[in-house]
């Protein structure tokens, strides 16, 4: 597989693309026509099926390449080929299917395996060790973070970015989804804040840096003309500790303020019609109206906006890094984690910060996805 | 708004079978307001950048992108330069890159979800429920636990007492390699994509596929001529959110790409440290770096705001 990827890197780029699908297709189109013929009957397809088993894992791992001891290895994947097919025969759901199961599941469950499972837990081990790996270090590593000037900075500027972004980019949203609903236009008003979401956070960091902009003479940011045309001096506000998170934050709720209204627009028209229409002839006002037709009605929809924002902005790294790369005192957990292995390679200490970001997640998406589970079907 | 005499109002109510009009009483003149403000500052920042795209490089760093609105001296310069320059790859390059690793990092999972959706909705077997809720589990691993250990893997294998059981890429330092980054998109968009698809793909009736099984039809022809086919809008969803994402990514490229491999984002984050001053490329090259996203964007919206909302947990 190796040799395919170095061959691979010598084609022309757009040639690469191509390339790279059809070899997939065909792998898969093999994998289905074998599904296929998998349960059959008869002689001839049991001797596919032996083939297929104890073949298949020793070409894999041909293909893979390896350097040493390639005959153990390959002898132990078809003595474990061989069981599986005594296994498959005598599964209960008869010949074949255990098979035709690993053709589906295995492609997905192997690169689970390798690209998730397997880095996570080396993570969480690396976290107790020291930066080279050499030896175990304890809580060292997190004692690191909650004390050195960096880690202190990442985690309390973490939680200010997890405090701020969410509640303001889903009042922006919900404010914004009310006053234009049923509104004429109501389209085109809704795209003008939707569009910063296809936006990625690099270009959107640029919009903003030539927003914050300072110079001397003329300014040519917005925010510095304003307030030199009132008469004050221009502020340099991606310097200016400890504003200048706050200064950053303003760009995710910039891009998270549309999905906040798109999302919660549509479920403010899942309303029932007749709530609104009882609680006009009971003579609400449109305020009252709101907080307690709206608002009741549109609860578990706000939460899950809520949730999904905060995990986004638990995860910033993009902001941070084109804005101030982490200077002045800016940084967060999901970029100290990046900038601790790049700069020295400290393993450990980036290990600790990946782990304590994914504590911090964790409840968050557990709740997340139970009350998503509860709205679906509410869009 | 209250000076509406009470028995208009109910006649109204009465006589309406849609609440249109009730709830447009809700928008009141302050809320007008309130909607352009937040329209506009919404647009202002981005409307700004594109003017500035189009100014003269030095009329950018000494005066306002809004004196050319009153003052117009427009030129297509900027971008023209944009394409040619950066620090170590022209931009043209990087964008070249970013569809590159894009279109395989789309579709390649796509398929391999479906496969397994397929297997855990419509194949009966032990432990199906809770390896399904394994994966299931795994959207809550942030992708930062995965990044070092992942692309160590990548370049030096696993080793266990001297053999190894997976071996490196081998394709460290190769300029046109974009094997790293592809199978990291995948690996990542693994357990969304299997949970969104299976949703999708377990709500077929179970008649359709009966039928199929009666005529004759095995896993394989089922899968492919029946469930694919049925399950276009959820690959589409999913598709075009995994599309965006990988477009607008940064972290991934980050550790994963170098050299001459680099995407867009990245390449454009370079561009914003070396050349802090250099606002004529700058500007341009946001605007290159955001025409593929948002004309997909305009063009699929309905499909993109479903995958958003399943996407909730990515990264």
């Amino acid at each position: 597989m190796s040799e395919f990827f170095q061959w691979l890197a010598g084609v022309p780029p757009l040639v690469q693309v191509p390339i790279v699908l059809v070899a997939f297709a065909v792998l898969i189109a093999a994998i289905l026509a074998f599904v296929e013929i998998a349960t059959k009957g008869g002689r001839v397809f049991a001797v596919v099926r032996f083939a297929a088993a104890v073949l298949v894992p020793v070409a894999i791992l041909l293909v893979l390449g390896l350097y040493n001891s390639v005959m153990w290895v390959a002898a132990l994947a078809a003595v474990l080929g061989a069981v599986l097919f005594f296994l498959d025969r005598r599964s209960r759901s008869g010949a074949g299917s255990l098979l035709q199961l690993s053709g589906f599941l295995a492609p997905a469950m192997l690169l689970l395996a390798m690209g998730l499972i397997y880095p996570t837990v080396r993570t969480a081990v690396s976290a107790f060790m020291a930066n080279d790996g050499s030896g175990f270090v304890g809580l060292g590593n997190f004692l690191w973070v909650f004390t050195s000037p960096d880690g202190l900075t990442a985690l309390l500027n973490t939680l200010v970015w997890v405090l701020v972004a969410p509640v303001v980019s889903t009042i922006i949203g919900l404010a914004y989804a009310v006053f234009i609903d049923k509104s004429r236009g109501e389209k085109f008003f809704k795209l003008l804040v939707f569009m910063p979401m296809a936006i990625s956070f690099v270009g959107a960091s640029i919009i903003f840096k030539f927003f914050y902009d300072i110079r001397q003479g003329e300014q040519i940011g917005v925010l510095n003309a304003i307030i030199t045309a009132f008469g004050a001096t221009p502020v340099d506000w991606l310097g200016l500790e400890p504003w200048n998170t706050l200064f950053l934050v303003v760009i995710l709720i910039w891009t998270q303020a549309g999905f906040a209204m798109v999302i919660l627009s549509a479920a403010i028209k899942g309303v029932p019609a007749e709530q609104f229409e009882a609680a006009s002839l009971d003579g609400a006002s449109p305020w009252q109206r709101f907080a307690n037709v709206t608002l009741p009605g549109i609860r578990s929809t706000v939460i899950v906006v809520l949730t999904t924002i905060s995990i986004a902005s638990l995860k910033v790294f993009d902001i941070v890094s084109s804005m101030t790369g982490g200077r002045s005192d800016t940084t967060v957990l999901a970029f100290e984690m990046v900038r601790q292995f790049q700069l020295g390679a400290r393993t450990g200490y980036s290990s600790a910060l990946a782990v304590i970001l994914f504590i911090l997640v964790l409840p968050i998406i557990i709740y997340n996805v139970r009350q998503h589970k509860k709205q679906r079907g509410v869009r | 708004m209250s000076t509406v005499s009470e028995s208009s109002r109910r006649l109204l109510a009465a006589t309406e079978k849609t609440s249109g009009k009730l709830r447009k009483a809700t928008t009141s003149r302050a809320a007008t307001i309130a909607a352009f403000i937040i329209a506009a500052v919404w647009t202002i920042p981005t409307f700004g950048l594109f003017v500035s795209s189009f100014r003269q490089a030095d009329d950018i760093k000494t005066s306002g992108w809004w004196t050319a609105l009153s003052n117009p001296s427009f030129t297509l310069d900027n971008y023209a330069q944009a394409f040619a320059s950066g620090d170590s790859l022209p931009l043209s390059k990087a964008f070249l890159n970013s569809l590159v690793i894009t279109i395989p990092a789309a579709i390649v999972p796509i398929l391999v979800a479906s496969l397994a959706a397929y297997a855990f909705a419509w194949i009966n077997f032990k432990g199906r429920n809770t390896l399904f809720v394994l994966v299931f589990a795994l959207q809550i691993v942030p992708i930062q636990m995965a990044l070092v250990p992942l692309l160590q893997l990548f370049s030096d294998g696993v080793k266990i007492g001297g053999l190894y059981i997976l071996p490196g890429l081998g394709v460290n330092g190769l300029d046109g390699a974009y094997a790293k980054v592809w199978i990291a998109h995948t690996i990542f968009a693994l357990p969304l994509a299997i949970f969104m698809l299976h949703n999708f793909i377990s709500e077929i009736p179970d008649e359709v596929i009966e039928a199929a099984r009666v005529d004759g039809a095995g896993h394989g022809k089922i899968f492919s001529k029946i469930v694919l086919p049925l399950s276009m809008p959820a690959i589409a969803s999913f598709g075009i959110f995994q599309f965006l994402w990988v477009w607008n990514d940064l972290l991934v490229a980050t550790v994963f790409t170098s050299g001459g491999g680099l995407p867009i984002t990245k390449a454009l984050q370079d561009l914003s440290g070396t050349y802090g001053q250099s606002w004529e490329l700058l500007t341009a090259g946001a605007f290159i770096s955001m025409i593929i996203p948002l004309a997909v964007f305009f063009a699929l919206q309905r499909f993109f705001v479903r995958g958003l909302l399943a996407g909730a947990t990515k990264g």
